[in-house]
C-alpha cells in the first residue's frame, strides 16, 4: 500500500525535515529545546530585564539581581583608551577612526593600488601626529600612556605588516637551494614555532636590554611589537611558503625561459600569485595575531584585556567583572568575527576570479 | 637578430661571465647571509656579556643546585621550599605536562562531539555548536581564562559551604575535592583492568586476523566489555570486597583526604579544553566533509550498515585529513598552557619566572622554557607524525 505523501513543504514540513525526521532526532532536539530554555531565558533576565542601565551608582548595581551596565557606562572611556589623558580622549578616538577607515577600504580588492598606497602613507602620519602630539598645538603624549583600544589594533596591524616582508624572506630562504640559507630559515621558522608567544615575549622584555649595547635603550611597547613582529613572521612564512608549493612549475619555468632573473621572476610572476591564494589564511593568521596580543598583559602593557581588568580593581566596582569581561569580549569578537567572514567572503570571491 | 641562421653550431652557449655563474653566486650570497648572522649573533653575544658583567651576573646553570626558598602549590612530586631550583623546575614541567595531557584528551572528545554536532541533520542541535564554535573561537584564550578563574573564585562558595557532596565530590573556590580509592585497597581491579587490557587486545588481532583472512567480522565490543566486567570483579573478589574510599572532608578552613585538584588547575584545564575543543571541532567536520558521498553510497550499496560504514569505510579516510591539522592543536594547546602564568598555575613558565626574578639569570631562565616547549613541541610531532604515517594512504 501507498502512503500518502508526506507534508513536505511550509513551517510543518521544515519542522519535520529538520527537527523530528527519526526518533533519534526528536530525541535530540528535546534534549536542545531543555537546553536553550535552561539558558536564554536566565541570560536574557540578566543581561536586559533586571540589569542597570546608565549612570547609575555600585550600591544600585548590588541591589539589582542582574547585569551592572552601568559599571561599562562609568569606566568604558578608560577601557577604551586607557590612562591616555582624559580631556585628549577625542584624539585616539580620531586616529582609531582614521586607521580602521584606512583597514576596511583595504579590504576591498579594487582599492588595491597606488592611491592605497599613499592614502596609508598620509593615513598613518596623521595617526601619528594625533597619537604622540607635540606639534599643530597638541600636547605631548608619551606613549607609555596609550592603551585600551588603540593600542590593540596598533600591536595587532603593525605586528602584521612588519612580520610582512621577513616572512616573504624566509618562506622564499626556505625553498631556497643554497643549504645554508635553506637552514637558517627552517632553524629560525621551527624554532620560533616551537615555542609559546609568551616565552618570546618574556625574551623581549627581559632579555632585548641584555641585548643592547650599554646606554642604548628601546621602550617596552617598541620591544613587544619586536616580539610580535619576530614570532608573527615565522607563523606567515608557513602559510606564504604553502602558497609557493601550490604554484605550478610551469610557471617558475616559464618565468626562466622568458630570462628573467630570481627577482624579476618572484617578484612579477610567482609571488602575486602565491600571495593572491594564500589572502584567505593569512587572515586567519591575523586573527590569530589579534587575539595574541592580548598576551601582552603579561609584561605589563595596558592593552584592551589590562585596561579592563584594571577598570575593575576599583574596589566598589569590583563585584562587576562578568560585565567587564563581557564587554572586552565583545569587542574582540566583533573584530575576529568580521574578519573571519571576511576571509570567507574573500575566499568565494577569489576563487570567482579564477574560474573565468 | 638578422645574423643568426638558423644553424645550431653557430650559437656557443656562452659560460657566464663568473658574477653571473649561478654557482658561484649561490656561495657568494651564502657567505653573505651566514656571515652577516654570524656578526649579528656575535654583536649581541659582547654586548649581552658586557652588561652581565656591569651587572655582576653570573652566567651558567650553577643556580640549578641553589635552594629555591619558595613554596609551590600544587606539585606531583613532593617540593618544599628547602628544595633546589631544578627540583622546582621539574615540578613545574610536570604540571605543565599534567594539563596539557589532560587538556588534550577532553579537548579531543568534546571538539569531536561539537563537531559531529554540527554536521546534524538537526537544525537546533547543529545551531548550538556553530554558536558554541564561533563563540569561543573570536575570543582570546586569556580572557577566557581569566573570566573561568574570576568565576572560580569569586562565585563559588567558601570551603565551608562546598557545593556537595555529589558521590564524594565537593566544590568550593579553592577547588574540587575528589573521593580516590585507599592506597593499596583497590589493587585486584586495578590487576583485572589490567589483565583485561591484554586479554581484548589479542582478542582484536585475532578479529582482525580474522577478517583479513575469510572477510569474516566477528564481534569485538561486547566481549570485550564483558572480560572488563568479569576481569574486574574477579579481581575486586580476589582481594575480599574493599569498600574503604578515601573521601575528602572539611578541617578548619580547608579539605583533607582524597586528590585536591586546585581553582588554578580547574580554570586552566577548563579554558584550554573548550577553547581548544572549538578548532578541533571545525577539523572533525572538515575531515568528515571530506570523505566523498558516492563512498557512503558504495558502501551503503555494498548493504554496510551505517555503524560499519562510519567504522570501516568513512573514518578510516577521515582520519587521514584529520591527523595532521589536529597534530597543530595539540601542539597550540601545549604551547597555550604557558598561559597558566597569569592566573598562578605553577607550570613550567610561571616557576622559571619566579627563578628568573630571584636569581637573575634570565637567559637561563629562557632558555630552560624554551628547551622544554621545543622538546615537547618534538615529541608531540615526532608521535603524530608516526601515527599519521601509519595511517596514510599506501599508494603505488
Amino acid at each position: 500500500m501507498v502512503r500518502p505523501p508526506r507534508q513536505s513543504v511550509g513551517a510543518i514540513g521544515w519542522l519535520r525535515a529538520h527537527l523530528f525526521s527519526s526518533w533519534f532526532n526528536t530525541i535530540l532536539t528535546g534534549i536542545a529545546v531543555w537546553i536553550i530554555i535552561e539558558t536564554i531565558p536566565g541570560i536574557i533576565t540578566w543581561a536586559f530585564v533586571d540589569s542597570v542601565w546608565g549612570d547609575a551608582s555600585p550600591d544600585t548595581c548590588k541591589a539589582a539581581e542582574g547585569a551592572c551596565w552601568a559599571f561599562i557606562y562609568e569606566k568604558y572611556r578608560f577601557i577604551l583608551f586607557g590612562v591616555y589623558p582624559w580631556e585628549e580622549h577625542d584624539r585616539p578616538l580620531i586616529a582609531m577612526i582614521i586607521f580602521l577607515a584606512l583597514v576596511l577600504t583595504s579590504c576591498f580588492r579594487r582599492a588595491w593600488g597606488r592611491p592605497l598606497i599613499a592614502g596609508w602613507v598620509v593615513g598613518l602620519a596623521a595617526v601619528a601626529i594625533l597619537m604622540w602630539g607635540g606639534i599643530f598645538g597638541l600636547t605631548y603624549v608619551d606613549q607609555s600612556q596609550w592603551g585600551g583600544l588603540p593600542l590593540t589594533l596598533f600591536l595587532a596591524t603593525f605586528g602584521i605588516a612588519g612580520a610582512f616582508p621577513i616572512a616573504i624572506l624566509l618562506a622564499l630562504g626556505r625553498r631556497s637551494e643554497m643549504p645554508a640559507i635553506k637552514a637558517l630559515c627552517i632553524g629560525y621558522i621551527e624554532l620560533i614555532r616551537g615555542v609559546p608567544l609568551i616565552s618570546i615575549l618574556f625574551m623581549a622584555s627581559v632579555m632585548f636590554p641584555l641585548f643592547l649595547p650599554q646606554g642604548l635603550t628601546i621602550d617596552k611597547l617598541l620591544r613587544a611589537q619586536v616580539g610580535i613582529i619576530l614570532f608573527s613572521a615565522a607563523y606567515l612564512a608557513e602559510v606564504i611558503r604553502g602558497g609557493l608549493q601550490a604554484i605550478p612549475k610551469g610557471q617558475y619555468e616559464a618565468a626562466d625561459a622568458l630570462g628573467l632573473t630570481y627577482w624579476q621572476s618572484m617578484r612579477k610572476i610567482i609571488l602575486p600569485q602565491a600571495l593572491r591564494i594564500t589572502i584567505p589564511p593569512m587572515v586567519n593568521t591575523f586573527i590569530g595575531g589579534f587575539k595574541d596580543t592580548s598576551l601582552v598583559v603579561i609584561i605589563g602593557l595596558f592593552d584592551l584585556l589590562m585596561t579592563t581588568r584594571v577598570a575593575f580593581q576599583d574596589i566598589e566596582w569590583r563585584p562587576f567583572f562578568v560585565e567587564g569581561y563581557v564587554f572586552c569580549a565583545l569587542i574582540y569578537f566583533c573584530f575576529c568575527f568580521f574578519m573571519s567572514k571576511y576571509s570567507q567572503w574573500l575566499e568565494r570571491d577569489l576563487t570567482r576570479g579564477h574560474s573565468h | 637578430m638578422s645574423s643568426y641562421t638558423g644553424d645550431p653550431g653557430d650559437v656557443k652557449p656562452s659560460r657566464p661571465a663568473f658574477w653571473n655563474d649561478p654557482v658561484i653566486r649561490g656561495i657568494f650570497w651564502q657567505i653573505v647571509v651566514v656571515g652577516g648572522v654570524v656578526l649579528l649573533a656575535a654583536f649581541l653575544v659582547s654586548n649581552t656579556l658586557s652588561n652581565l658583567a656591569r651587572q655582576n651576573i653570573a652566567s651558567g646553570f650553577g643556580f640549578f643546585d641553589a635552594e629555591s626558598g619558595f613554596a609551590i602549590g600544587e606539585a606531583i612530586v613532593p617540593f618544599a621550599p628547602t628544595d633546589t631550583y631544578l627540583r622546582a623546575l621539574i615540578v613545574g614541567l610536570l604540571n605543565t605536562i599534567k594539563v596539557a595531557v589532560i587538556g588534550v584528551f577532553f579537548a579531543t572528545i568534546i571538539g569531536t562531539i561539537v563537531g559531529v554536532m554540527r554536521l546534524s541533520h538537526n537544525w537546533l542541535i547543529a545551531k548550538i555548536a556553530s554558536i558554541y564554535v564561533e563563540v569561543l573561537r573570536n575570543i582570546p584564550l586569556l580572557l577566557q581564562l581569566f573570566f573561568w578563574y574570576s568565576l572560580i573564585v569569586s562565585t563559588l562558595p567558601r570551603a565551608k559551604d562546598a557545593l556537595g557532596p555529589f558521590l564524594g565530590f565537593h566544590l568550593s573556590n579553592r577547588g574540587l575535592n575528589v573521593p580516590v580509592p585507599d592506597d593499596w585497597a583497590y589493587l585486584g581491579p586495578l590487576v583485572g583492568i589490567l589483565l583485561a587490557t591484554v586479554v581484548t587486545w589479542v582478542l582484536l588481532k585475532r578479529s582482525k586476523r580474522i577478517h583479513d583472512a575469510t572477510g569474516e567480522t566477528k564481534p569485538v565490543m561486547w566481549p570485550s566489555i564483558g572480560i572488563f566486567v568479569m576481569f574486574i570483579f574477579l579481581g575486586w573478589a580476589a582481594t575480599g570486597f574493599p569498600t574503604s574510599i578515601d573521601t575528602p572532608a572539611l578541617q578548619g578552613f580547608s579539605f583533607q583526604g582524597g586528590v585536591d585538584v586546585s581553582s588554578e588547575f580547574l580554570a586552566l584545564w577548563l579554558g584550554l579544553t573548550l577553547y581548544t575543543a572549538a578548532f578541533i571541532a571545525e577539523i572533525v567536520r572538515s575531515g568528515i566533509l571530506a570523505v566523498n558521498k558516492g563512498q557512503w553510497e558504495a558502501a551503503g550499496a555494498l548493504g554496510l550498515r551505517r555503524g560499519q560504514i562510519l567504522r570501516f569505510i568513512a573514518l578510516p579516510q577521515a582520519m587521514r585529513v584529520i591527523i595532521p591539522p589536529m597534530t597543530s592543536q595539540y601542539l597550540n594547546l601545549t604551547k597555550n598552557s604557558s598561559l597558566a602564568v597569569a592566573i598562578g598555575y605553577p607550570d613550567i613558565v610561571s616557576v622559571a619566572g619566579t627563578t628568573i626574578n630571584q636569581t637573575g639569570q634570565a637567559i637561563e631562565g629562557i632558555a630552560v622554557i624554551m628547551a622544554v616547549y621545543l622538546t615537547l613541541s618534538l615529541s608531540i610531532s615526532l608521535f603524530m607524525n608516526w601515527y599519521n604515517k601509519r595511517i596514510a594512504l599506501v599508494e603505488r
